[in-house]
């Protein structure tokens, strides 16, 4: 099948994509994301015209399959050292803004 | 000490460091320091360091001494100075990525291998400029700075892990660590002049490398010789419990086999790897290595089609984009990393905090990732490309049943000018040559192969069998030996 068709992007659509991967663009940010995605995929498209019928997708670098550690604990990192870098802690609790609407 | 002692210091490898410092005629002190006075001297032009750590990298030194004066310097690398690409944590020293989203990242952990060099004596000088998250192959797309060119200060020393390769060139360090996820290493050591080598995909623990394509990345050495890459390679390789996706095989000697010689090497040059893209300056630099080859004993096939390796490029950028789109969703602005707040919601400040955090290439990649991945064109995209993956693997299989080890050019143009490319597209066609052995998980190196336009350097590249990194190193080492290639700059050049 060819993507050819699906390679021109709406404002619209780069707006979805980011709200889906959760960052903000500016309307600027849009339209430039907009022309250089779909010139990227127009490059991509290529992959459509392979003949893949019978092809096993390779999902792994290595051929490692089921790679088991030994059951045992060890000593965790310190709290305090892995709450050191957080942009806003409260005791012993990363803050954020509340999650929920609590009304 | 004279000017000509300080420059003898500069050129030595890791192996003649070793015998000197074992020998007593020198100090890891002197030749720490050494290389920090090189460092203040030419940063400023190369700008290859994000970090210095000049006062610990001198305590080390200081401990190294008293070891060497004890007998007791065992470790292989002991006292030895060298760099770490930005992308490796360290405990303590500030780990940016070369991203605006890890401005004050001081990370509680080491990354195995920065575990392992220090285990094996190593110094770390500093830390190394880099394309933001490893995304970008000019070291333009830092958060932070562009990196020169040692060689011409107004060309790009190529990337991601262009600092490393700039930082070697420049004789900032002995040698350095890099990561390569699609050419990384060896794009910038081809554009530097320098030996750059991506280990086989398993063989070097990936625990403390801040991901981008998990399928892909690698970590591995750059250095002045192949023996020097030999060295940090067999510090750095090996099974590691932080890290499933490593192979649980014991290691070889790597300097052990690297005098294997060139007689009767099945060496294959795929027509794929020799086609259009090139320019005529690298093919005819190209042409001069391979007939060097073969006048050796290599015995040169260029017969081997490989069909698929051409679709090893936009395999790369369906997977590639894919997996950074979830490897960089770890980047909240709530754990570590900047965090924007004041926003009405959770979300608000999420999608600022990545907003003010990632610089264009990233996000542009996280976009492509996330369409790649969504409803309606996983199967086109992701998992189509996940099935030429398999193509091109079984194309490597195949050539490597009749021969020792492939051989191409590292890059198909020598180092491009500052803000020279400006089309995503454009920047990613540097990278044909490399990605292959990415995709397909094998050991490549590229070594110092000649000179193309205008004196900069062309890299003669080789990729090897999986696990093979003794072929892989055995014959680049015959080729530097019988070439000669100079691996710095001579003193006049570079400055703008």
């Amino acid at each position: 099948m060819s993507n050819a068709e699906n390679t021109a992007f709406s404002s619209d659509q780069v707006r979805h994509l980011a709200s889906l991967v959760r960052i903000e663009l500016t309307d600027s940010e849009v339209e430039e994301f907009r022309s250089e995605l779909a010139g990227i995929l127009s490059h991509i498209d290529a992959l459509s015209e392979i003949d893949t019928s019978g092809v096993p997708p390779t999902n792994n670098g290595a051929d490692l399959l089921n790679v088991q550690d030994e059951d045992a604990s060890r000593p965790a990192m310190p709290r305090d050292e892995i709450l050191a870098n957080a942009p806003q802690r409260e005791e012993e609790y990363f803050r954020v803004h509340a999650v929920l609407d609590q009304s | 000490m004279t000017t000509s002692d300080e420059h003898d210091l500069l050129t030595i490898t890791l192996a003649e460091g070793r015998r000197r410092l074992l020998d007593g005629e020198l100090s890891s002190v002197q030749l720490t320091q050494a290389f920090l006075d090189r460092i203040a001297a030419t940063d400023d032009e190369v700008r290859a360091f994000v970090t210095v750590t000049a006062e610990s990298a001198l305590i080390e030194a200081a401990a190294a001494d008293e070891l060497l004066a004890r007998g007791d310097a065992t470790a292989a690398l002991t006292g030895l100075p060298i760099g770490l690409k930005d992308v490796l944590m360290t405990k303590g020293v500030r780990t940016t990525a070369g991203s605006r989203m890890l401005d004050n990242l001081i990370p509680p952990y080491d990354a195995t291998v920065v575990t392992r060099l220090r285990e094996a004596g190593a110094i770390s000088l500093g830390k190394l400029n880099m394309d933001e998250f490893a995304m970008g192959s000019s070291t333009e797309h830092s958060a932070w700075f562009p990196t020169a060119n040692p060689w011409d200060h107004e060309r790009v020393p190529g990337g991601s892990s262009g600092g490393s390769a700039a930082a070697v060139a420049a004789q900032q360090c002995i040698a350095a660590l890099g990561s390569d996820t699609g050419g990384s290493i060896r794009q910038p050591a081809s554009f530097c002049g320098v030996v750059g080598l991506k280990p086989t995909y398993g063989r070097v623990s990936r625990y403390g490398l801040i991901a981008f394509a998990s399928s892909l990345d690698q970590i591995g050495p750059f250095s002045h010789t192949v023996e020097d890459a030999a060295l940090l390679l067999q510090a750095i390789a090996g099974p590691d419990p932080l890290d499933s996706t490593c192979y649980d095989e014991p290691v070889p000697d790597f300097s052990e086999q690297l005098l294997r010689g060139l007689d009767g090497l099945r060496v294959a040059a795929p027509q794929e790897f020799f086609g259009e893209g090139m320019d005529d300056d690298v093919a005819e630099a190209i042409e001069t290595a391979l007939d060097l080859l073969g006048a050796h004993g290599a015995i040169i096939d260029r017969t081997p089609s490989m069909p698929s390796v051409p679709m090893a490029l936009p395999v790369y950028y369906v997977l590639a984009p894919s997996e950074c789109s979830a490897n960089l969703a770890r980047f909240d602005g709530v754990k570590y990393g900047y965090g924007a707040r004041g926003g009405e919601s959770m979300w608000a400040d999420m999608e600022a905090s990545r907003q003010h955090g990632f610089g264009r290439e990233v996000k542009r990649r996280i976009l492509l990732g996330a369409y790649a991945l969504s409803a309606g064109y996983y199967d086109a995209y992701y998992l189509q490309a996940q099935k030429v993956r398999t193509l091109i693997r079984r194309e490597f299989d195949r050539v490597f049943a009749e021969h020792d080890v492939i051989v191409a050019p590292t890059a198909p143009t020598v180092a491009f000018r500052q803000g020279a490319i400006t089309d995503p597209y454009q920047m990613y066609l540097n990278d044909i040559f490399t990605i292959p052995a990415n995709i397909a998980g094998l050991p490549a190196i590229s070594a110092p192969g000649g000179f193309g336009a205008d004196g900069m350097p062309v890299g003669l590249q080789f990729v090897g069998r999986r696990l093979d990194e003794p072929t892989v190193l055995g014959v680049a080492n015959a080729y530097e030996q019988i070439a000669q290639w100079p691996t710095v700059p001579p003193p006049s050049v570079g400055s703008t």
